[in-house]
């Protein structure tokens, strides 16, 4: 079991593992070769210099961006299951309120962010409605969709055997739309980490965002290279707990059907 | 025990009659089957006695209480086996108990063993064959609460061989319940081999065309699909089926 999978990541890793491996060696080595001034585009090996070496000085942005991440998350997908059971619940809501709800999405972040400041000042409000702004509508679609394509002979099923509207919900359209909710929620995970690093850039004491700021105005490129290391490294952590959650929930799946790739 | 009598029942679908005033009764205790080609209304009448469509006209009684427009009256197996994927074996054939009121492993797990599926109780659905899934079905509305089962279709999707078996084994079962089933199939022989009352369908619309009363002894074994009588009923009902068919 274990071995197996050992053997499937390293079947399956090897080739985008080369690819970046190619990348970031050539990279090093045409700094080298082309003397390319480091505030232009610094080497691997000095972007690695500075992660190690500036950490006491960054880390406390990194945690204030983790924080700010989480919170924002939870909050943005429980007011997206919330908003999707209430309008698949309610089918006069979901008329009213699936053409607002996408629309809500046309709005640049980058247009609304400077009015939430004006609104809501400087504190962790505005920060938060953002992140809730971008996560709530990957999970709500998904969760809704999910609840629609639930199978029709189910549903007679459960009909033809008494079950109440309730019953329904509860032990049908919600299990059916379980695999689609997590598809929803690896989205929104990815998005939270960048709608919390947009947010901080609208003026923040710390935060990935506001050392990202810093630095580029100083023209430490290094700094901001480590920025989005770190960035990227949120992202593929939230993504690995939300597919670990997965597996753990979801294990009825016929095999090549449930496992991603 | 129970006992149905659907009178002068009526449906169409937009212009499409499909049902036109058919009348059946099953008397408590009774194996009947419904025999009627594909498309000729077989699943409707399931559908419009559960409740799931509405009739335009007809009354359906059950225990002499009439039961129009009232959901989960009768314990039902769908044509496939509509398991649900995220349960497993166990908790997918006390689901139909489970919707009205608490369900009792221990008799479910009994039946799966009767059903020959032991051992199966923590598997899913899809790690099962065709037939071990309409076993399950089958379980499952037997579990269920209400003691009148309507069966629909339940082995068309089988290959000949497990068919066979799957009939056998329903018979086995079922001599030692006794409740009361109305049974959907196109198959004569299934039909013969399962019933103690046959009603052969007409088609566009449907009404009982011809009834077979079926006087084999129970417990029936497999022998006596190629007895004289067994095989010159068989071309009976054919004969009336195809005169329906011309
Ligand atoms: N919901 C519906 N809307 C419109 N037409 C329907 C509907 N349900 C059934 N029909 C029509 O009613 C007729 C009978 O359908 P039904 O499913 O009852 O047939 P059946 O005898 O069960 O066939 P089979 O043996 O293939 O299962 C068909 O012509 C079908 O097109
Ligand atoms: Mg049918």
């Amino acid at each position: 079991m274990f071995y197996n999978s050992i053997k499937k990541i390293f079947i399956q890793g090897w080739l985008p593992f080369t690819v970046i491996t190619v990348i970031i060696i050539t990279w090093q080595l045409s700094s080298m070769f082309f003397s390319i001034p480091s505030w232009l585009l610094p080497a691997p090996s000095v972007i690695l210099e500075e992660a190690v070496t500036g950490f006491e000085a960054y880390i406390h942005h990194v945690i204030s961006t983790i924080n700010l991440t989480v919170i924002g998350f939870l909050i943005g997908i429980s007011v997206g299951l919330v908003v999707a059971v209430m309008l698949h619940l309610l089918p006069k809501l979901r008329e009213a309120f699936y053409p607002l709800m996408i629309l809500s999405q046309n709005i640049p972040i980058i247009v609304l962010a400077p009015l939430l400041v004006i609104w809501f000042g400087f504190g962790m409000l505005p920060k938060i409605i953002i992140i809730v702004l971008v996560c709530f509508f990957p999970v709500a679609i998904a969760t809704l969709d999910g609840f629609r394509q639930t199978s029709h002979e189910l549903i007679h099923y459960m009909q033809m055997a008494g079950a109440t509207k309730k019953q329904i919900f509860t032990k049908l359209e919600l299990p059916h739309a379980l695999p689609a909710i997590f598809s929803g929620l690896k989205i929104s995970a990815t998005y939270s980490v960048m709608g919390a690093v947009i947010s901080e850039w609208l003026g923040a004491n710390e935060g990935i965002g506001v050392y990202m700021t810093l630095a580029s105005s100083s023209f430490r490129t290094d700094r901001v290279f480590v920025a989005i290391l770190f960035i990227m490294v949120l992202c593929l952590v939230f993504f690995s707990i939300i597919i670990t959650l997965e597996k753990m929930l979801i294990k009825w799946q016929p095999r090549g059907k449930g496992e991603k790739r | 025990m129970s006992h149905l009598m659907v009178e002068n029942l009526s449906k169409s679908f937009g212009d499409h009659l499909v049902l036109d005033r058919l009348s059946l009764s099953v008397k408590e205790g009774e194996f009947v089957s419904i025999l009627g080609p594909s498309g000729s209304g077989k699943s409707t009448i399931f559908h419009l006695i559960g409740g799931l469509e509405i009739p335009d006209s007809g009354t359906f009684y059950l225990n002499n209480e009439k039961i129009n427009n009232k959901r989960g009256m009768i314990s039902y197996m769908p044509q496939s086996p509509s398991l649900f994927p995220w349960r497993n074996i166990l908790d997918n054939v006390v689901l139909g108990a489970e919707i009205k009121e608490k369900p009792d492993y221990k008799k479910a797990k009994e039946m799966l063993m009767r059903a020959g599926l032991k051992g199966y109780e923590n598997a899913y659905p899809h790690e099962l064959s065709g037939g071990m899934r309409q076993r399950v079905a089958f379980v499952r509305s037997l579990l269920s609460p209400q003691s009148f089962i309507c069966l629909d279709e339940p082995f068309s999707s089988l290959d000949e061989f497990t068919r066979l078996d799957m009939q056998k084994w329903l018979l086995s079962i079922w001599e030692q319940e006794r409740q009361s089933v109305l049974f959907v199939t196109h198959n004569i022989e299934e039909a013969i081999f399962l019933s103690d009352r046959i009603l052969v369908l007409s088609t566009n619309p449907a009404t009982v065309q011809s009834e077979f009363k079926i006087h084999f002894e129970r417990p029936r074994a497999e022998s006596l699909l190629l007895t004289p009588e067994f095989l010159s009923l068989k071309k009976e009902i054919y004969l009336a089926l195809r005169g329906e068919l011309m």
